[in-house]
């Protein structure tokens, strides 16, 4: 048996990290679904390590420059999209109560 | 580094991902899932430098594109203000696509680069194909959605006769060209088609979201973000990389998941939300054939009730992100919990215009995430209130939802009615999005405050002092 296809093992890769992104995605709870579509448009700025390719030939042409420029708009995304995720996540940050004294409850 | 330890690596950085989704999962683990998700992204892009340093050494325009986009989204991030979210997150949105579409162009161009064969395989030009046109689609139509979101262009729905009819052709136009690409044949330049086929991309994402209104912008953006995820997977699948097909699925559905939410917050089929033109009804109020008469009262009215209830739960609707109150409200919880009132918030899945906004909005505020509560946690609670407070919000709280037959039957709400006492702050009495008139209003046990948020909530602060 010869090993299958490049394109049957990324069918198989994609199914299940599909299946993972969903099982996951389901955990998080509704009061931060704003920081997590912020944060999986940083993820979605994963789309840089290909855009690094294209701005990387060996001969530079206009080719290059495309690569280049995805290279920046992608970078926007993934710069952007963390910091005001960590931003958003900061003002989470459950506040230190001024008096020590614990919950009446 | 071999091919095997790029790989390798890329499965660290996706692994890193999911713990970042998975941090999510509560506000106090949240922080360390985004720094994994900063770990993640600082791998996969490092790794990638030194594949391209191997192969090339030409890594100073890559480095410098990084440095500008970078330098941008920093800037960006830090100056946004919270109730730009829903805006900014489109943007985002855009450039993701945009990319997707740069890298395709980039590698018809010069497959080699890209490590691909030169000519393309059958294989990775269809995927380059799926990848193109998503990406395209993102692109125009998160343009679109942001111009409409940030007030640029009227969130009105744009809506002419045959619209569907005009999508379905673009839509089938831009599939042929596209298999005229993938048969093409390889000797020889396929720019034409691909071309074509991207620029009918580009017009069917402006179509698509064109006539969807400004009340089902929440879909849209969580639709938007999908797409996006799915443009990287589709690159990822032209490329043969798997970092980018794990990201870009992970990122798709989540997307698609909130979508779903979404649509069942608002008890509308994704299906209809996309077919557009929602929004358009909004105007047309229900003309109520009865003067119904409502009780109005003014801010110390609503200060005295407030101060000598138990318990109160504030319901805030996009309204009051509207009116910058969320500071004023915030205050107002304070003093009541002084007087040792039970304060506490309900927000209703569709309260601000993406998922979790106002969960966001009110975290600014500095209201603590534990006295902020999601709708199927707190709704059991309305029965025992003594006093709920609406702030801006209409349909969210419209106890028709329960009565078979009405517009918005099933509709899941927050079941308001049910309190001892409801006050409700409105502008005026005009209807909501969905163009209904609200019941809740003229109950004998509802009083009316009608003004801007902000100042009725300062009003009722002052009087509370």
């Amino acid at each position: 048996m010869t090993a299958p296809d490049p394109i049957v093992v990324n069918l198989i890769i994609f199914a299940l990290a599909i299946f993972v992104g969903y099982h996951v995605v389901w955990t998080v709870t509704p009061a931060l679904h704003t920081p997590l579509m912020s944060v999986t448009n940083a993820i979605s700025g994963i789309i840089l390590v290909g855009a690094m390719l294209a701005a990387g030939p060996a001969a530079f042409d206009w080719g290059g420059w495309v690569g280049v420029l995805a290279v920046a708009l992608a970078s926007v995304n993934v710069f952007g999209g963390f910091l005001v995720t960590q931003r958003m996540l900061e003002m989470f940050k459950k506040k230190e109560p001024k008096k020590p004294a614990p919950d009446k409850r | 580094m071999s091919a095997n330890q790029v790989a390798l690596w890329y499965l660290v950085a996706s692994i890193c991902f999911i713990f970042a989704l998975k941090g999510l999962s509560h506000p106090t683990t949240a922080r360390r899932g985004n720094a994994l998700g900063i770990a993640g992204m600082a791998i996969a892009v490092a790794v990638t430098l030194a594949v391209v340093y191997s192969a090339t050494k030409n890594v100073a325009m890559i480095l410098a594109g990084i440095a500008v986009g970078g330098a941008i989204g920093a800037v960006i991030a830090r100056r946004v203000q919270m109730t730009q979210m829903p805006e900014l997150v489109a943007a985002f949105h855009s450039l993701v696509g945009l990319a997707a579409v740069l890298i395709a162009i980039a590698a018809v161009h010069n497959p080699t680069a890209l490590g691909l064969p030169n000519p393309i395989p059958a294989g990775n030009k269809l995927e380059l194909f799926i990848g193109t046109f998503i990406g395209a689609i993102t692109f125009s139509g998160s343009v679109i959605a942001f111009g409409k979101l940030s007030g640029r262009i009227g969130s009105a729905p744009v809506v002419f006769s045959g619209q569907h009819l005009l999508n379905l052709a673009i839509g089938i136009a831009m599939l042929g060209f596209g298999i005229w690409f993938f048969m093409a044949d390889p000797t020889v330049h396929y720019w034409l088609p691909f071309v074509v086929m991207t620029a009918l991309a580009f017009l069917l994402g402006f179509l698509i979201i064109i006539p969807i209104g400004g009340a089902d912008m929440p879909v849209v953006i969580s639709m938007l973000n999908s797409y996006s995820g799915w443009a990287a997977a589709g690159i990822g699948f032209s490329l043969n990389n798997p970092m980018l097909i794990i990201s870009g699925s992970l990122v798709g559905s989540s997307g698609a998941i909130l979508s779903y939410i979404m649509c069942r917050a608002m008890n509308r089929s994704f299906i209809s939300v996309i077919l557009g033109g929602f929004g358009a009804e909004g105007g047309t109020v229900v003309a109520g054939t009865e003067q119904k008469q409502v009780k109005s009262g003014s801010p110390d009215d609503v200060a005295f009730m407030l101060g000598n209830a138990d318990s109160v739960i504030i319901v805030p609707g996009y309204g009051l992100a509207v009116a910058r109150a969320q500071h004023a409200v915030k205050e107002m919880a304070n003093a009541l919990r002084e007087k040792g009132v039970n304060v506490r918030y309900a927000i209703h899945p569709v309260a601000g215009r993406m998922p979790g906004h106002m969960n966001v909005l009110l975290a600014e505020a500095e209201v603590p995430y534990d006295q902020v509560f999601e709708m199927d946690d707190i709704n059991g609670d309305f029965g025992s209130t003594d006093v709920v407070l609406v702030l801006g919000a209409n349909d969210v709280v419209n106890p028709l939802a329960e009565v078979k037959g009405s517009p918005i039957y099933g509709m899941p709400i927050l079941e308001a009615h049910r309190a001892r006492t409801i006050i409700v702050n409105k502008r005026s009495m005009a209807a909501g999005y969905a163009g209904l008139d609200n019941p809740l209003f003229y109950m004998d046990k509802t009083m009316m405050v009608f003004g801007d948020a902000k100042k009725v909530v300062e009003d009722i602060v002052k009087a509370l002092e």
